[in-house]
């Protein structure tokens, strides 16, 4: 086959793995977004025994690395006689999204624990001073400054998180990589070819830098204060 | 009559009692100083009163009104403090303004919260706003501040900052106004400014508690002072007779480090 007749071949293929790679991204984030504050909330909580607990739960998931995460959370529950994700694609990507959910949850906890904590505590003070109630002062005082706060460190985990889905290779989800991958081996007839797996970089370096442009913005919004 | 009576405020943090026994009153209209050397417990003092500390011990009370006695615990219900708040406003040293917020929008804020929550909010909404940002731009006008009305904080001077913060603690309207060292993190040249402002509102008979290490204003401004030393009040009575003629051993040693600067 000549190069002109692999490519659509390839393309649509990369095409197809891509998005299953999209699709991980974007559920992760819907996921981790919110449990990330719901896990912050913890670490922060006065009651001592859930701050700890979360904390520890916190340093571990930081402190392995999200492929062992991601085979123990794929291959535990089927060695342990009970495969509850069932076969195929729909399965792994079941398992890939709670161990990437769960992973960046815990990264984002933190970064959000930074921005709450460091809205400095004479803003509530002067909040509660002029008779605001406390929800009034977390939504119309505190909130935009956490934001703020959180832009560009959450902009570095979400660009890190673009690249991370291809970690879920190891339990065989079909993803942009994966897809590349295929054609050394052999794939629709083309073998042994090296090119689609140097062009899935190219769907990295398109979509991170469509990503960066749009991050870039939201922080450059929130320049006009300081 | 007096508009505030505080009567055996007492307050401890762990097992460190940082305010003994304060009481004083002091009448409508009038400017109280509180000086005192650092730790002697002003700045706890004034956060009682704005309810930003609770006192273990003691009576406050504003035109009359039990705000909080220590004995009753009815007067400490946590739906209650909000309005008991309103009573006093507090600027405090490092101004605190919101930052995401223009001047003008610093001092509309609050009182634009308080509207939302009656009744009639909806049906009068535009009356209301322009109603408070009416009164907001004046408040900026007597603090000199009608050209900066636009600026956000990190556009404005130390002394432009905490003039908006007094701008924005007036439009409140409380009874009483209390300062904490409001021109301590200001350079020397943008202290006279602040100064000036407070002065103008005392000519005007607003009720200000001010705690300062600023003696001569002190002097000038007031028409009561108290000296607190290791959270007790050593000293109180008009500026004549605790700066010209100190009774107390302390309040002259701490005295004399002013004059003898
Ligand atoms: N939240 C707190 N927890 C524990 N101790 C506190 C707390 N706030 C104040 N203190 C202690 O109470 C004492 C009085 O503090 P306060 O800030 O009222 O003094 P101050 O007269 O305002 O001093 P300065 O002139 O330095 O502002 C100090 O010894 C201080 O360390
Ligand atoms: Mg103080």
């Amino acid at each position: 086959m000549t190069f002109a007749e692999q490519f659509p071949i390839v393309i649509q293929a990369l095409n197809t793995g891509f998005l299953q790679t999209l699709k991980l991204f974007f559920v992760t984030l819907l996921g981790a977004i919110p449990l990330g504050l719901i896990i912050s909330f913890g670490s922060m909580s006065r009651f001592k025994p859930l701050s700890y607990f979360t904390k520890i739960v916190v340093w571990i998931i930081r402190g392995t690395p999200l492929m062992i995460q991601l085979l123990i959370i794929y291959f535990m529950p089927g060695l342990m006689g009970n495969n509850i994700w069932g076969g195929g694609e729909s399965g792994r990507f079941l398992a890939a999204s709670i161990a990437f959910i769960f992973n960046y949850a815990c990264y984002f906890s933190e970064i959000y624990r930074g921005g709450i904590q460091g809205v400095p505590k004479g803003q509530e003070e002067a909040g509660l001073v002029l008779g605001m109630t406390k929800s009034q002062i977390f939504f119309k005082v505190k909130l935009l400054q956490m934001v703020k706060r959180i832009v560009p460190p959450m902009s570095n985990e979400i660009i890190t998180l673009v690249k991370d889905t291809s970690l879920s290779r190891i339990i065989s989800l079909q993803e942009v990589i994966f897809a590349g991958q295929s054609f050394m081996k052999g794939n629709m007839g083309i073998a042994g070819v090296i090119w689609p797996l140097f062009f899935t970089a190219v769907y990295y370096l398109i979509f991170n830098g469509i990503l960066t442009v749009l991050l870039g913005r939201l922080e450059k919004k929130l320049e006009y204060f300081r | 009559m007096a508009i505030l009576e505080v009567q055996h405020v007492s307050k401890s943090f762990g097992h460190t009692e940082v305010l003994k026994d304060i009481s004083f009153s002091l009448d409508k209209g009038k400017v109280l100083s509180l000086i005192g050397s650092s730790g002697s417990g002003k700045t706890t003092l004034l956060r009682c009163l704005n309810f930003l500390e609770r006192p273990d011990g003691g009576v406050i009370r504003v035109n009359g009104e039990t705000l909080f006695d220590a004995g009753d615990r009815a007067t400490m219900k946590e739906g209650e403090i909000r309005r008991k708040r309103l009573h006093f406003g507090l600027v405090f040293q490092s101004f605190n303004l919101f930052p995401q917020y223009t001047a003008l929008q610093n001092v509309m804020l609050a009182k634009e919260l308080l509207e939302k929550e009656k009744t009639d909010y909806k049906a009068r909404k535009k009356e209301i706003h322009k109603q408070i940002e009416a009164e907001a731009g004046n408040l900026l006008d007597q603090m000199g501040l009608s050209d900066r009305m636009d600026n956000y904080p990190h556009q404005l001077s130390g002394g432009q900052c905490q003039r908006v913060a007094i701008a924005r603690a007036l439009a409140m309207k409380p009874d009483i106004l209390c300062f904490d060292e409001p021109t301590s993190a200001l350079d020397p040249e943008l202290t006279g400014e602040v100064l000036k402002v407070i002065k103008g509102l005392a000519d005007q008979e607003t009720t200000m508690i001010i705690v300062t290490h600023e003696m001569a204003f002190a002097r000038d401004v007031s028409s009561q002072v108290i000296f607190m030393d290791g959270g007790r009040i050593m000293e109180q009575g008009t500026p004549a007779e605790v700066f010209e003629n100190p009774k107390e051993e302390r309040t002259k040693q701490f005295l004399s480090r002013f004059t003898n600067q």
